[in-house]
This record gives structure tokens, sequence and C-alpha cells, in this order.
């Protein structure tokens, strides 16, 4: 017990060289969560495929792992597939439905069918690979989102017809927090018989993950966003569907997903999951109360601002907030410079000079969307951190405003 | 661009001018001392620029700006605002030949992506020039009162 605290501390000590509230990016990996991943570095390192005790060493740890997360997530084992990242589940979802039609269109000696729905402020790892699917042939519609960026369902329900291939809707959204209604949105998707999927990565550390409850048929979790490794994700899937591989090559993940299976990363990723169920109630309500008192100090003491998405159908984490007349990347280079990070989905700190898809969809102006900042809250977060923050933030914020061309007409 | 030990995305002189611009317009009551005004960008692509010089026998001996914009843009006008002021002064002729890329070789580089914000400064600079010959041409005597003819704004934030 002492050597864990001890080891917590260490962590804690090492996490907060700076104040660090960009959370939603990745966060640092747990040391409960590494110490179980360690063995299988160094002593267990079989392949799980060998037909031999370290290789069955490591088979037996996967096997058990699946167990877990299965039961977390109220499923059958054959149902989990680990991947690589977050982003290779959504691309497995959706890609793996596309290639089976695109399969049975050749085989049939007719032209490719079917349409994708999803909506306008998801992950790009949604987006571009439905554009990709657009480009090859397939009907994408785009559901639009209101002012507080939660889903128009009567527009999902006019969308839907006898062609739709799959709906897929993120959980909580990346830059917002903003959590979609799933049970909601799979009421509409059973009734219309049509799949679900969703991508789950942000919601993951603090929401519901019962996909009977969510009423999903497939769901994408990733292990950097919740206290796990880089380079590590997982695919709920319906056993009823089958998926065209991306990956081709041995027989592994039930011939879904080929390639010697990452067997620290996944022992990682289940034990992440496994503390997160644990802490979930607790944590989501120490966090809630952090988020709101940001959220209250933030727009008592500095003038002109705003902030983005829903508060209340929003994750315990997330801050998206616009300060208007200055640009989201000069304020996240003025915190950085005092040891705060965070990040910004506006233009100049992308590879994109537009700014946030995500804001914009949500019908905010540009000038607002370019102002924006999100600070995404971690498991080290305290009060103190914030009321830093607070300070650094009103001085950085009225120094930029100083040179702003256009501040004094927004003051006005 | 170099990364390895390096704490930022850009470069020392960029965080230099960044943290620490030189010559912003701090107080609206110094425009009347200017002669001539410039104002170039747009919020679609998050760049605005504002600067204002003052010219006297066809140097710019001063100078001030506003940038909304990333580090970048901040830095680049702050840079460029340098370059027309270190040696008391520069002949008009000269710094109409000061280009986006003089700004960026005396930042250290900037990245790719970037690099339109830097090509903004040299625009307001010129729009300045433009703005100050105008008010010239009808006023002969540089020491009289100037009414500013500002530009139409391209983007206004609307209220």
């Amino acid at each position: 017990m002492r050597k864990k605290i001890k080891q917590t501390n260490k962590w804690v000590n090492n996490v907060k060289k700076s104040i660090y509230f960009d959370n939603s990016a990745t966060t640092p990996v747990r040391p409960e969560v590494l110490s179980e991943a360690l063995p299988f570095f160094l002593k267990k390192y079989g392949n799980p495929s060998s037909f031999h005790s370290t290789g069955l060493e490591a088979k037996i740890a996967i096997k058990k792992a699946r167990q877990k997360i299965a039961k977390i997530i109220n499923c059958e084992e054959q149902e989990i597939i680990f991947t690589g990242s977050g982003t290779e589940s959504v691309n497995l979802a959706i890609k793996g439905i596309a290639l089976k039609e695109i399969k049975n269109a050749l085989k049939e000696g007719r032209k490719i069918k079917g349409n994708f729905i999803t909506q306008t402020t998801e992950h790009d790892a949604v987006i571009h690979t439905m554009n990709w699917l657009k480009e090859i042939g397939f009907e994408i519609k785009y559901i639009n989102v209101d002012e507080t960026g939660i889903i128009k369902l009567k527009e999902l329900g006019q969308a839907i017809n006898n062609e739709t291939l799959l709906v897929s809707i993120m959980y909580a959204n990346n830059e917002t927090g903003v959590i979609q209604p799933l049970p909601e949105i799979s009421k509409i998707c059973k009734q219309k018989n049509v799949l679900l999927h969703s991508d789950a990565c942000q919601g993951a550390e603090y929401l519901e993950l019962d996909i009977k409850k969510l009423g999903l048929d497939l769901m994408t979790i990733n292990g950097s966003k919740i206290y796990s490794f880089k380079g590590t994700g997982l695919l709920y899937k319906n056993k009823n569907i089958i998926l065209e591989p991306l990956i081709h090559g041995g027989n592994h993940e039930f011939k879904t997903r080929a390639g010697t299976e990452n067997v620290p990363g996944i022992i990682a990723l289940a034990k992440a999951l496994e503390l997160s169920r644990q802490e979930k109630n607790k944590e989501s309500k120490r966090l809630t109360k952090l988020r709101d008192y940001f959220i209250k100090k933030i727009e008592n003491e500095i003038p002109q601002t705003q902030i983005n998405g829903d508060k209340k159908q929003r994750l315990p984490n997330n801050i998206n907030a616009s300060f208007y007349g200055i640009e989201g990347e000069s304020i996240l280079l003025m915190l950085n410079e005092k040891g705060i990070r965070v990040s910004t989905g506006s233009a100049c700190s992308s590879q994109s000079l537009d700014p946030s898809h995500v804001l914009m969809a949500m019908g905010i102006k540009h000038e607002i969307a370019h102002s924006s900042i999100r600070f995404t809250l971690g498991k080290t977060t305290t009060k103190k951190e914030i009321d830093y923050t607070i300070k650094v933030l009103k001085e950085s914020v009225k120094k930029l405003r100083q040179m702003s061309p256009v501040w004094e007409e927004v003051k006005k | 661009m170099k990364m390895e030990g390096q704490d930022w995305f850009y470069s020392k002189k960029v965080k230099e001018h960044f943290l620490k611009p030189k010559n912003i317009l701090k107080n609206e009551k110094e425009i009347k001392k200017f002669n001539g005004y410039g104002k170039v960008g747009n919020m679609k692509c998050g760049d605005i620029m504002e600067m204002w010089i003052k010219v006297e026998n066809e140097k710019i001996i001063d100078c001030k700006w506003k940038t909304f914009g990333c580090a970048s843009a901040i830095a680049s006008t702050s840079m460029l605002s340098v370059m027309l002021t270190e040696k008391k002064g520069i002949k008009l002729t000269d710094a109409l030949k000061i280009t986006g890329n003089d700004i960026m070789k005396r930042l250290g580089g900037l990245p790719q992506i970037k690099i339109h914000c830097s090509v903004l400064g040299d625009q307001a600079l010129r729009e300045a020039i433009k703005n100050y010959e105008k008010n010239n041409s009808t006023i002969p005597k540089i020491d009289k009162k100037i009414k500013l003819n500002k530009p139409k704004l391209e983007t206004k934030l609307k209220k």
C-alpha cells in the first residue's frame, strides 16, 4: 500500500512538471497500468500464437484481458477486436462494412450501392474515412448539429433509408466534450434496422460503456485517452456483423485484424478500462465540479468570452472557450510560456488554416472559432492549478487584446 | 526546421518577438502622429494587420502596428517594424523592396504553413505607403495636420 502511494506521488510529480490541460489529446500512462504491462515486455514476452509454454502464457493473458473488457462493456469475448489505435478501429468499422459491399458488388457484377450516415462534428478519423468512401462511389450523408453541438435527431431519422449500410455517431466530441444521446440515436437506428457505430474514444474514461444500454453494434475505444498506451485500441463488434479485414495475415483477432498481438498494450488497455470503471463516478463528480468552477471563473473574470458547446451534456473534463478579438494559437503559446499546456482547434496550430470544423458546424462565426481554446482536465488536476491558469489567462488575453486590431470593435 | 532540444515550435527570434513585440500601437491617440495607414487580411483566414507609418522626406521614420493572428503573424509584424525603424528609418523606395521572404529570414525561418502570415506584413506596409502617397498628393506639406484616408476595411466584425 505504502509502495503504491509512493509510486502514485512520484507519478503526479512527473506529470506536474507542467499544468497539463490537454488530456483529450492524450493522457499520461498511469503507474498501475504500466506495472501491469511491464512483465509482458521483459519476462512474458511470448508470441500468443506460439505452441509452447512461453506463448501460452501470453495467450492466456490476452484472453483474460479480453474477458475483463467483455465484462465491462457487456459483450462476448469474440466481440472484441484489438487494434493499433482509435483511428484504426474507426477505419475497420466503416471500411470493413464498405469493403463487404464492394466485394459483393464485384461478385454480382454490379455497381456498388449504399450510403453511410455520420454527423458534421465527427473526428477526422471518421470524416476523412467517409470522404474516401465518397470518392470511390458510396453516398455519404452528414447530419447537422444544433448550436449546442448536439445532433439533430429528426434529420437523422429522415436520412436513413433502406440502402443505409451504417450510421456512425461519436459518443463525446473531442473539441467540445459535447455528449451525443446514443440511446436515442440507437432507437432510431433499430427502428429502421440499421447498424450503429460510435467513436467512444473521448467518452471512455467517464461515461457508460455498456453496449447493450447504449444500443451499439460497433464501438471504438483507444488506450491513449484513458491513461494507457498510445498505439492501442479496440473495436467492439456485434458477433453477427462480418467485417472485411483491412489487414490480412495470420488468423489473429478472429480473422478480422492480422498481426502479432500487442500483448503489453492489450494488458494495459484492459487494466486502464478496469480502473476507469472503478473510479468513474467519483472522478466524474470531482471533475464536473472543477469544470463548472473553471467555466464560472472564465465567465466572471474575463470579459467578452463564450463557452462553446452545451454546458450540461458535456464531458466532466472539457472546457472550450472563445476569447473575442484574439487568436487561439497566440493564447496557447502564451499559456505554454507559463507552463500551462492547452490546445486549440483553430486554424494556425493545426496543419490546416481553416478554423475548427466542429465549431463552424455549430454555427459559430469564423472569428469566434479562431479565438477558441480547449482545456481538458485530468486525474492530477487541482483547483489551485485552475486558479493559477485563470490568473495567467487573464494577463495573456489582456496583452493580446492590446495588440489586436479588432478588439476595439469587438468591445463595442 | 530543427526540433531537437527545442521547447518551441518556432525559432528563438519568433519567440522573442511574440513574447515581447516591438512597436505596438498602444494608444489610439498616437494615430494622429502618423501619415500613412494600411490594413490587410481577413477573419476567414484568421489574420488581420494594421500598420501606421510616419514619413518624412521620403523616409519612414516611425511605425506602429496591431495584429490579430497566430504567434508568427505577431512576430513577423514586429520584426518588420524593427526592419523599418532600426537605422533611423528607411527610404520609401527601400521599404517597398522588403519582401515576406526578407522578414522570414530575419526571423530565422517559419514553418511552411505559416508563411502566408509574414507575407501579410509587407502587404500592410505597401498599403500604408500607398495611403501615404494618396494623402500626400492632395496635401503637399507633411507638417500640416493630415486627415487619414482610412481604406475601407475588408472585414469588420459584425456586432
